[in-house]
């Protein structure tokens, strides 16, 4: 790829429960889940929107913004995004963002990313493995008002027209070329992503929102007080940026629930049931039998 | 498969929790105002604690999802020469890249020059850690003790030109020692530095084997810069960046660690840098990077015991014969236990000797500044005793940790009955990969010749003192007395030999370093013993094993006679 000049990259990350390991204890009667029983992780593609545009800045240069809204406890991600190698992470948090849906959602994404400033890629996991909509993404394309490539899985090339991309599907992949500034939604096949540094881990460890000092002031009580570790914090950049309502432009009757278009009308909770089966004898005869039914019925062969 | 190669470890972090590095770090870190110049630099000896952790948490972490599962295509695959050049397999390349995305190459330089100014303790943990997910991929990482040394020796020039790189993971090191005609006995190294009197440059000639990824983009050469020397004052050390003139002849085709490729060079005509001064080559330099590599095969030795034991344990809980798991049966529950004891006896004894060779260099820092040294008016005295204890604990560890070693994967492979003979099974590789240990950076052999001397001058007897005067509690007390009694046969023992003649003292040399390690040993599981219950039953079981061993060993010294010797000419020397 030839060298041309730094771009300023966002990439968009989301908290998730390890909902790769539900267990009977996690679902609730009613078919939701209860989230705290499970492991609060990095969303899996996120890491790899993450990586790719970890890439990109490694061969190009450039800033690499990671933005992620959520509760304070999201606030792990960001520092995980910052032992990775992004230079700047932000939190979104605010009660007013709450119950939001896919819509209230990319609306307070899209107020942020206006707040950060000029960007040329914005990066995103193609789908979190709570909600599984894939909607973020290209709904923030579209608010933003720039082109969005959903199923990134490279970007080949990268010049002064703009980029050209690997799109993946099931039955091959697809090149799109497109101008700049856009957004991208990655898949899992992407890439694997790089692990976390040791010496970033070191460095970060502190880093932290105001929410979490009585924490680390348990840990470390050599600071002294809230305030003095603030500005520990302050001085050494370790402070997570946290932004409220309050510090976006917005309409606040298009935030949290009240912007939130989406109802749940029914949850069904499914139960596998095996209605039929059948024994089969644990002789060779019985094995003969299974095979031949199986051939009979295309199953194999 | 494991998730975390440190957090799964819990004996590994029991050994970091009990390190004594405080007055070492204190020293390392200049009282702590490194601090305020490095983001990563610790603030106080907890936080540098916290900071080992999270290091050892990342390697581990590496070790068990990138690098472990892949170790057996590693070895399959295994390092390959073509067309003059070497390529690593293609595991092995991932699992560099992984630990250089991770930065956790050079971790142990000073800040100044990109590391993390880590002890050498944690580095040795660090290597245990690899070498339980790829033996081979640890003599690569290992082989930054090159940088160490430079650091250590180079001058601020070279240091400033190279240590960043290794930092970076942009180059990789490695120790060129041996020749065909010098093995054990380097001190009869043949390959010729000549000096440019006019240019004041230096250039090499000859043939170096047996060169451990001699491939490296920075080598540490030992040659004869004095012409018509014929012994270890003539040697010199020089440091070469690898160009044309280095031709890799061929690697060897080994019995184990595949992924490590073994090198043949030449020589011609290449350029080199004189590391230090001239004729200290291998008296001060060689033998100073000899030192740290020692401890870094014992505790390579000891990740892959750690890993034979895994597959043995969990293969004898999960084999039924009999009508139940075989590890019930008391042979096979013996040789686990048996097993166990002695890896958590090496883990102790590497912490034990780490820390004493961390406080040499820490005193050595504290000694070579006038101002510091002032403030610090023991130091001299300190220095003397921890590079006495240094200088006899290292080649005692490497002795035991590597016999260790290779006794563990026996076991392991034993318990495996005919399955662990074949291929399929994790443990031929690990017995395959062991085995050098015992052999690189000095035979076991060597290193009783290296330890014989000190502690024939009772070098261990004030650990020892120290140790016998502490009080273990009620409990204790009978094995303190069995040991405290073991602890005079030992020096009694000492005694004996002493005063024998030399040929007299090298044949029964074994028998003393033997006891003088199993004592060791035991002193050190003895106060891990008040830590818990299960500690305390792990000394227990680690005693009744070995005490019997000393006996022994001093029985053979008491009797010690010249016939054995003598019977080199009749039995070896007549026809058989």
């Amino acid at each position: 790829m030839p060298h041309t000049r730094p771009y300023h990259s966002i990439v968009l990350v989301k908290q998730v429960p390890d909902t790769r390991n539900v267990t009977g204890e996690v679902m609730t009667k009613d078919g939701t889940m209860n989230r705290s029983a499970l492991p609060a992780i990095f969303n899996p593609e996120d890491l790899n929107a993450l990586e790719m545009a970890l890439d990109f800045k490694d061969r190009h240069g450039g800033t690499l913004t990671v933005l992620s809204m959520g509760p304070l406890q999201a606030a792990e991600v960001l520092r995980d995004s910052l032992c990775r190698g992004a230079d700047q992470v932000i939190l979104l948090s605010d009660r007013k963002f709450a119950g939001a849906d896919t819509q209230a959602t990319s609306y307070t994404l899209k107020c942020a990313i206006d707040k950060i400033g000029p960007y040329d890629l914005v990066f995103c996991g193609r789908q979190a493995i709570d909600g599984d909509t894939a909607q973020v993404g290209p709904q923030v394309a579209e608010k933003l008002g720039v082109p969005q490539i959903t199923y990134a899985e490279s970007i080949i090339e990268a010049d002064e027209a703009g980029i050209v991309v690997q799109r993946a599907f099931d039955l091959g992949t697809e090149l799109v070329k497109c101008t700049l500034p856009c957004l991208l939604t990655v898949v899992g096949s992407a890439n694997q992503p790089r692990p976390a540094s040791a010496r970033k881990r070191i460095e970060y460890k502190l880093a932290a929102v105001p929410a979490e000092y009585p924490g680390l002031l348990q840990k470390w009580p050599e600071f002294g007080s809230e305030e003095l570790l603030d500005k520990h914090l302050t001085e050494r950049n370790l402070k997570i940026t946290v932004w409220s309502a309050a510090d976006l432009k917005v309409d606040e009757s298009q935030l949290g629930l009240a912007g939130s278009p989406t109802q749940v009308h029914k949850v069904s909770y499914v139960v596998l049931e095996t209605s039929e089966s059948k024994d089969i004898p644990a002789t060779p005869e019985g094995v003969q039998a299974l095979i031949q039914e199986l051939i009979k019925e295309y199953i194999v062969g | 498969m494991a998730d975390n190669f440190f957090l799964d470890n819990l004996d590994l972090q029991f050994r970091l929790e009990r390190l004594d590095l405080r007055e070492v770090v204190e020293i390392k870190e200049k009282g702590y105002s490194t601090a305020n110049r490095y983001p990563a630099a610790p603030r106080n000896y907890e936080d540098a604690r916290d900071n080992y952790r999270l290091l050892l948490e990342v390697l581990g972490d590496i070790c068990a999802s990138v690098v472990a599962p892949h170790a057996a295509e590693a070895d399959e695959e295994g390092a390959q020469f073509c067309n003059g050049e070497v390529q690593y397999a293609a595991a092995t390349q991932k699992a560099i890249q992984a630990l250089k995305q991770a930065e956790l190459m050079g971790v142990m330089l000073p800040w100044q020059y990109g590391g993390l100014n880590l002890p050498e303790t944690l580095y040795q943990m660090m290597v245990e850690i690899l070498s339980r997910a790829e033996a081979g991929l640890m003599t690569i990482f290992g082989l930054q003790e090159i940088a160490s040394s430079i650091n250590e020796f180079g001058s601020d020039e070279m240091k400033a030109r190279v240590l960043p790189r290794f930092s970076r993971g942009e180059v990789a090191g490695a120790m060129v020692l041996t020749e065909p005609d010098a093995g054990s006995d380097l001190g009869s190294v043949q390959t010729r530095a000549t000096l440019d009197e006019a240019t004041g440059k230096w250039h090499l000639n000859g043939v170096k084997r047996f060169i451990t990824n001699g491939c490296a983009d920075i080598q540490l050469v030992l040659a004869r810069s004095e012409a018509g020397s014929s012994d270890a004052r003539g040697l010199s050390l020089f440091l070469v960046e690898r160009d044309e003139t280095v031709h890799i002849r061929r690697i060897e085709n080994k019995l184990g660690i595949h992924s490590s490729p073994t090198c043949e060079i030449q020589y011609n005509n290449t350029p080199a840098e004189l590391v230090g001064k001239r004729r200290f080559g291998l008296m001060r330099y060689a033998m100073a990077l000899m030192n740290g590599a020692r401890l870094a095969v014992g505790a390579q030795a000891l990740g892959i015991a750690e890993a034979a034991y895994r597959e043995a344990y969990q293969y004898a809980q999960e084999r039924r014969q009999f009508n139940q798991p075989i590890a019930n049966l008391p042979a096979v529950s013996r040789l686990l236990l048996s097993m166990r004891g002695e890896i958590e006896a090496t883990r102790a004894l590497l912490s034990e000797t780490g820390c004493w060779v961390d406080r040499l260099k820490a005193y050595e820092e504290l000694s070579s500044d006038t101002e510091r040294a002032a403030a610090n008016p023991d130091v001299r005295q300190k220095l003397k005793q921890a590079s006495n204890l240094a200088d006899t604990l290292t080649p005692l560890t490497k002795y035991y940790a590597t016999e260790m070693g290779n006794r563990v994967c026996y076991l392991a492979m034993q318990i495996h009955g005919g399955v662990g003979y074949m291929r399929e099974f994790n443990i031929e590789r690990h017995f395959r990969d062991v085995r050098v240990t015992n052999i690189y950076e000095g035979t076991s052999q060597l290193q009783i010749v290296a330890a014989i001397g000190k502690l024939l001058g009772h070098a261990l007897d004030p650990l020892f003192d120290e140790w016998c005067a502490q009080d273990y509690g009620p409990e204790l007390a009978p094995l303190k007395a069995q040991l405290a009694e073991a602890t005079e046969l030992l020096k009694q023992a000492t005694d004996v030999l002493k005063a024998q003649e030399r040929d007299m003292i090298d044949y029964y040399a074994s028998d003393l370093v033997n006891m003088a390690v199993y004592v060791l040993n035991s002193w050190l599981l003895l106060q891990d013993a008040q830590a818990s219950e299960r500690k305390r039953d792990l000394a227990q079981v680690y005693l009744a094993e070995h005490l019997p061993d000393v006996t022994r060993a001093y029985q053979s010294i008491l009797n010690a006679s010249a016939a054995p010797l003598q019977a080199r000419d009749t039995v070896l020397g007549a026809a058989f």
